[in-house]
């Protein structure tokens, strides 16, 4: 049974754990001072040099854990002091260089940074180097090799650069907060804030968990859900859920169906439009493109426009979503939303939360979760919003013909976007997603794997509700 | 003004709410007391075993898409 794809998600977990255990019990404060000792207790080191230096980087983890630097406007937080300054040369020759007579590393080099000593070995001009990367596919040893971090490999909209320490640093103004660097740092120096300390005062003091509560607490659940916790089945996640204090665990698919239907109503009416459900491409949209700004679709995104329906009709309630992604967290503290959402959370908080109850989701009973359509849940992947929207376009007898540009990962979108910005873009309709294959990519899944498109798919055949129209009948009371 | 609210959570959705709400819309329709009659839908109601629950102002029923009808009979149109 594996819970996470790296040791990195393992060591965040828990932290988490304690962190949620002691906020439970009301000891958090006094005891928070203690979780790095509990988590590395003996006096050989693990991770790091020492076990101080391991307990200084974990009770940094741990004031992240309990929502981090209040001054820092940005849910994505760089731990100075895990940073492990990794090299940033860039195309760098290595020892694996013989000498050869062909020099094909020279011939393709197109900016003559390539020169040889004396024993015919190659070496790099940094001032004429661009970084193109054609002489290390064209050496026969591969012996020339990029040298750059995984937190800025993995940051396509290059926000991340390094600080006078060396350490990563994260520019506030163009990060888009995927999460795509706190998945990929294999030292675990950037971290997602959490909010699950928030989350778990919310659920305390409602009315489940608490005498004088007056409140409801609803779980709305991304669809990526079904390729999560697969140790357990879908039910006995809900159930545990309801173990937690929710009153309900609702859909966000159901969110995805409202959605769906005026997306693609405003799709029609404009003509062309780029889609809103993924907060990191619309961020991205209006830090890069602010001329494309008009054609963002003006819908809620779905987590948004279903808790904005609960809240409506609900009096007392209160909606903590639960999902892949970091950037919602920066999503619900938007002013429009902000309203309708009081916390996110990730799974791979949500797996803390259960353990810090003791909670073994695989033996609970199984209760049910059934609110949206097949469409409404397979917006957890790429091409499913798209699917959707034409879906949409049909049910209500809509005379027009979406020409999709599916888009999933931040690159394949800022191609997508400069062609639009070009006027050349072959399409009406761009769907972006900022996570490779949609949201089941997400940064705050615990695990990714090969299956969970088909998981995606599986789940939403097991809708009741197999059309749009169906699924959101009830909403039109 | 009769206020009747559905439920729409999971479990009742399963066992029918839809059905109970257009069967509902379109009784009401046809009885034409849509000014006297609000009808709306809520999220669980903590009563899942009960399902499909409805409630009339603040009275509690547990409705099915088969006695739907009846239900209309005795607990809305007596009311109006």
């Amino acid at each position: 049974m594996r819970k996470f794809d790296t040791k990195v998600q393992y060591l965040k977990y828990k932290v988490l754990r304690e962190v949620a255990r002691l906020a439970w019990e009301d000891k958090l404060l006094e005891n928070l001072i203690d979780i790095p000792k509990t988590i590395v207790p003996g006096n050989e080191p693990t991770t790091r040099c020492c076990v101080y230096k391991e307990r200084a980087i974990l009770g940094e983890r741990v004031k992240i854990a309990m929502g981090g630097d209040k001054n820092n406007p940005n849910v994505i937080e760089v731990i100075e002091i895990a940073c492990d300054e990794c090299p940033v040369g860039g195309y760098e020759v290595t020892n694996a260089c013989r000498g050869c007579l062909a020099n094909r590393c020279e011939d393709v080099c197109k900016f003559g940074a390539i020169s040889f000593d004396h024993n015919h070995v190659a070496h790099i001009d940094k001032s004429k180097c661009k970084e193109c990367g054609a002489c290390a596919k064209v050496c026969p040893f591969t012996a020339i090799v990029s040298r750059k971090r995984p937190c800025q490999n993995a940051c396509k909209i290059k926000a991340i650069s390094m600080n006078e320490q060396k350490a990563a640093k994260i520019d506030n103004d163009k990060c888009i907060q995927c999460g795509a660097c706190v998945y990929q740092c294999p030292f675990g120096a950037i971290m997602d804030k959490s909010y699950m300390v928030n989350a778990i005062d919310i659920l305390k003091k409602s009315e489940r968990n608490s005498r004088s509560g007056n409140y409801r607490v609803y779980a709305v659940v991304a669809p990526s859900i079904s390729s999560q916790f697969s140790y357990a089945k879908l039910g006995q996640v809900v159930t545990g859920l309801k173990m937690l204090g929710f009153h309900d665990v609702i859909e966000a698919a159901l969110g995805a169906d409202m959605v769906a239907m005026s997306e693609a109503k405003e799709l029609s009416e404009k003509g062309l439009l780029t889609s809103s459900c993924c907060p990191a491409f619309v961020r991205y949209i209006k830090t890069a493109f602010p001329g494309l700004v008009d054609k963002i679709s003006h819908n809620m995104s779905p987590m948004a426009a279903l808790a904005k329906y609960i809240k409506e009709t609900t009096p007392n309630s209160k909606v903590i979503f639960i999902g892949p992604c970091t950037a919602k967290k920066a999503e619900a503290q938007l002013e429009s939303v902000k309203p309708y959402v009081d916390t996110v959370l990730t799974f791979e908080e949500l797996q803390a939360l259960f353990d810090s109850r003791d909670l073994d989701l695989a033996s609970l009973e199984e209760g049910v979760l059934d609110n949206a359509s097949y469409f409404g849940r397979i917006f957890a992947r790429s091409g499913g919003l798209t699917d959707a929207a034409a879906q949409a376009i049909k049910e209500q007898g809509i005379d027009f013909e979406v020409k999709p540009v599916v888009c999933d990962g931040i690159e394949a979108c800022r191609m997508a976007l400069l062609k639009l910005n070009k006027g050349v873009l072959d399409g009406n309709f761009i769907e972006g997603m900022a996570c490779i294959g949609g949201c089941i990519g997400g940064a705050g899944c615990l695990t990714h794997g090969e299956k969970n498109k088909a998981e995606v798919d599986k789940y939403g055949r097991e809708a009741l509700e197999k059309n749009i129209s169906d699924a959101i009948s009830i909403l039109k009371l | 003004m009769l206020k009747i609210t559905v439920c729409i959570g999971s479990s009742c959705h399963i066992k029918g709410s839809r059905q109970v709400v257009e069967e509902l819309q379109s009784l009401i329709a046809e009885h034409n007391i849509g000014e006297k009659v609000e009808l709306g839908g809520t999220f669980c109601m903590g009563k899942c075993q009960l399902g499909v629950c409805v409630t009339v102002n603040d009275d509690f029923f547990s409705v099915t898409p088969d006695t739907v009808g009846d239900f209309f009979t005795k607990e809305v149109l007596s009311r109006v």
